[in-house]
């Protein structure tokens, strides 16, 4: 079995149709797991009191925000290289997703920093390469709205996607490339060692980073089918135009 | 059974409200356009397949 199968448009749809029920259900109770132990069952941080409770929906958006980015550029390589029409429509589905985290990555950070930080924003270099990870999604989203034919569209988001991870790459590293600003470095990893997560923090975090995986694997099969299908109603409502 | 927040109770519970707000709307948008689509698809099909026989 190779992995290039899964470019047939009814081959894709098949296997989604049995992927989904499994991952959707796993994904719902690990976010439902995580975020309620996160939430009602871990003690107040000694510096940051009941705002580390934020860290359940913030740290794993984030991660999403970056890791969306990054599959959307697999697949859109996939699409550049080999004219896979599924894999282009695969980054086509995740941009709204891989934005919508991004999103709530930003807000949650702003409401996290306000008291913490004593400020909503700052030109921090971690901000504000999320920022410009945020609106080069839109521009991406808009690309594919603004141009009729879906594989000059494909082609040009193909390109601004291999544009944009700089910014994605950026935002996963800012913290250690320029080591000023605001914001810390991850410590997730650091369990154990200096200045680590606190390990009461540790399992419902991952619990969250779980579910937001699994969610963004079933968005992305769910709206990657819904794309496939539209490409097929459009050739059959303009073959209907010509009879 | 809700913990005590303190003075953080806005940043907290706003925090909460908007993201599942944002991801809520997000999954219920996706499957109501995937159910929408497959609905327009199946039609579509259908008046194919009685072209056909036609």
């Amino acid at each position: 079995m190779s992995l290039w199968e899964y470019a047939n448009p009814k081959k894709f749809t098949e296997t989604t149709a049995r992927v989904l029920p499994v991952v959707v259900p796993l994904a719902g109770a690990c976010l439902l797991a995580g975020l309620i132990w996160g939430f009602f069952f871990t003690p107040e941080d000694y510096k940051q009191g009941s705002t580390v409770k934020i860290l359940f929906l913030h740290v794993p958006a984030a991660m999403m925000a970056v890791n969306a980015w990054i599959m959307m550029l697999v697949a859109s390589l996939v699409w550049i290289v080999r004219r896979h029409h599924v894999s282009a429509l695969a980054a086509k589905a995740a941009a709204p997703v891989g934005m919508t985290f991004t999103l709530v990555a930003l807000v949650t950070g702003a409401l996290w920093g306000q008291p913490m930080w004593g400020t909503w924003w700052e030109w921090d270099p971690r901000l504000t390469s999320f920022l410009i990870l945020f609106l080069f999604y839109l521009g991406y989203i808009a690309l594919w709205q603004a141009v009729e034919n879906p594989d000059t569209a494909a082609d040009l988001t193909g390109v601004l996607c291999v544009v944009g991870s700089v910014f994605a790459v950026l935002s996963r590293y800012a913290v250690k490339f320029w080591n000023q600003g605001l914001h810390q470095d991850s410590t997730i990893m650091k369990v154990g060692e200096k200045d680590p997560l606190d390990p009461a923090y540790y399992w419902p975090l991952i619990f969250c980073l779980a579910g937001v995986v699994l969610m963004f694997v079933a968005l992305v099969l769910l709206r990657t089918v819904t794309e496939i299908r539209l490409r097929r109603l459009a050739v059959i409502e303009a073959r209907e135009k010509f009879e | 059974m809700m913990p005590e927040l303190g003075k953080y109770a806005f940043a907290v519970l706003s925090s909460y409200a908007v993201s599942l707000g944002l991801i809520g709307g997000l999954v219920a948008l996706s499957v109501w356009r995937y159910a929408r689509v497959k609905r327009a698809l199946t039609a579509a099909e259908a008046r194919l397949a009685k072209g056909k026989r036609a």
